[in-house]
């Protein structure tokens, strides 16, 4: 089978198993949409204040809603013993991590194309018109977030603390891809051009290359007992 | 041919030998039981002659190939732990289908449907894993190390789990194979492993304490020798 066959059935298995338990978006949509409540108790943001808050508020809660997510990716394959059998298919191990990460990647943004419009209407950010940037950041913030993120999900499965150690390990690493993704964002909301928010997005992009390419390299050291 | 060649093989996990230097060759064909107490490395010896663990010194080839070598020599290996290797989220049939596809088996479906009868689960094919039973589970779980026909077989403990009618099964499942793949087994139970398998070794604390071929039908004898070699009473 070819590379792209085999992730893409690694994938499917993903996605069936989550359609029929429905354990990570649930916890990770439920989650978001009620942080976005609190954020809009506790900041109350004026009109003006909203579109400077706003990207904060969608980042921070990007960033913790991914790390439930990403704790739960690899106790499927965990409990069972099936990283293990995952490990005795006659493929490159790596691409194990290819199609967890797109599992992954695709939660997130399913998440994000929920919580966007919601916490726009909270605040009262109208977003239509600057649509188009606001995904391109988007985008690449969360492939960003999860190629990192789904490197230490394997790597802290195995341990007792793993809910604790995942966003402990994360979240400095990631740290370039929220401020990054703020500061973006923050722009377009300003109504920057693209050439005022390219410099974030070519952090993003270094970002999202060195880490996929980092964890597709280690990903079969970071499987082995 | 030889299908497994071990050669001074040591495993430690930080402070503790698992391994420590086991020496072991079985030809394409052989039925190899491991008899060994809890905790004697055999679990760790099958896996690290599955690729699963990484030896900290010694050798394993597979077939004359180095399996770290070449990822597609894991086509030739089937596997049954003491885990299941199933997701519980899939049905039965999708498990060993996806399990299928990712070998390369071709025909995948009729492969899976042969297999589903002869484990005795194509009823419960459409169910979802989550809703087995131990024992069914676990015949799935032989099934699935089965999928893609694997000239060599790596059994740790495969009866744990199994009520007599999957136990038959297994045993009837394994004799008809005799012969026609490498078969290396584990198991407490000396009596199912003698019945199975033309060559047996003793594990102890990570060592091969004793390996015979002759005299295998006597089952008090090698209880003794295995009650020796594990220094307990017989």
């Amino acid at each position: 089978m070819s590379a792209v066959g085999t992730v893409g059935q690694l994938l499917w298995k993903d996605l069936v198993v989550e359609w029929r338990g429905r354990e990570i978006l649930t916890a990770m949509l439920v989650f978001s949409m009620l942080v976005a409540v609190v954020f809009n108790f506790a900041f109350s943001p004026s009109p003006a204040d909203a579109p400077r808050l706003l990207p904060g508020m969608l980042w921070v809660t990007l960033a913790f809603a991914s790390t439930l997510g990403l704790s739960r990716s690899f106790v499927l394959e965990h409990d069972h013993g099936a990283i293990e059998a995952l490990r005795l298919f006659p493929f490159d191990p790596s691409l194990i991590y290819a199609g967890k990460l797109l599992a992954n990647l695709l939660y997130l943004l399913a998440v994000e194309i929920l919580l966007l419009p919601a916490l726009a209407a909270i605040a009262g950010v109208p977003l239509l018109a600057s649509a188009g940037p606001l995904a391109v950041i988007l985008v690449l913030g969360s492939i960003g977030l999860v190629a990192v993120g789904t490197i230490f999900s394997a790597m802290s499965v195995n341990t007792r603390i793993r809910e604790v150690l995942l966003p402990v390990l994360l979240f400095p690493l990631a740290a370039p891809v929220l401020i990054s993704g703020v500061r973006a964002m923050l722009s377009v909301l300003a109504g920057a051009s693209w050439g005022a928010i390219l410099p974030g997005l070519r952090i993003l992009i270094a970002f999202d290359v060195v880490f996929l390419v980092v964890g597709y390299v280690i990903f079969e050291f970071v499987l082995e007992e | 041919m030889r299908a497994i060649e071990v050669e001074g093989l040591t495993k430690a996990f930080g402070p503790i030998h698992a391994l420590r230097g086991v020496t072991l060759a079985v030809d394409a064909g052989d039925a190899l039981v491991i008899f060994g107490p809890n905790g004697a490395g055999k679990t760790t010896l099958l896996k690290t002659i599955a690729t699963l663990i990484r030896p900290t010194g010694g050798s394993v080839r597979l077939f004359g190939i180095d399996p770290r070598a070449d990822v597609r020599l894991r086509a030739q290996i089937g596997v049954v732990s003491h885990q299941s290797y199933l997701y519980p989220g899939l049905t039965g049939a999708e498990n060993l289908l996806f399990a299928a596809r990712l070998y390369g088996v071709s025909r995948p479906a009729e492969r899976v449907a042969r297999l589903l009868e002869t484990v005795g689960l194509t009823a419960r094919a459409p169910d979802l894993v989550r809703t087995y039973s131990r024992g069914m589970a676990q015949r799935l779980s032989i099934a699935r190390s089965l999928v893609h026909d694997p000239p060599l077989l790596l059994l740790d403990e495969p009866y744990t789990g199994l009520d007599r009618q999957a136990a038959g099964v297994l045993t009837g499942l394994l004799t008809a194979m005799r012969g026609t793949r490498t078969i290396v087994l584990t198991t407490h139970s000396i009596e199912q492993g003698l019945a199975l398998c033309d060559r047996m070794a003793i594990l102890v604390d990570g060592l091969i304490a004793y390996e015979a071929e002759d005299g295998l039908q006597d089952l008090h004898a090698v209880e003794r020798i295995y009650a020796e070699c594990v220094g307990v009473p017989a």
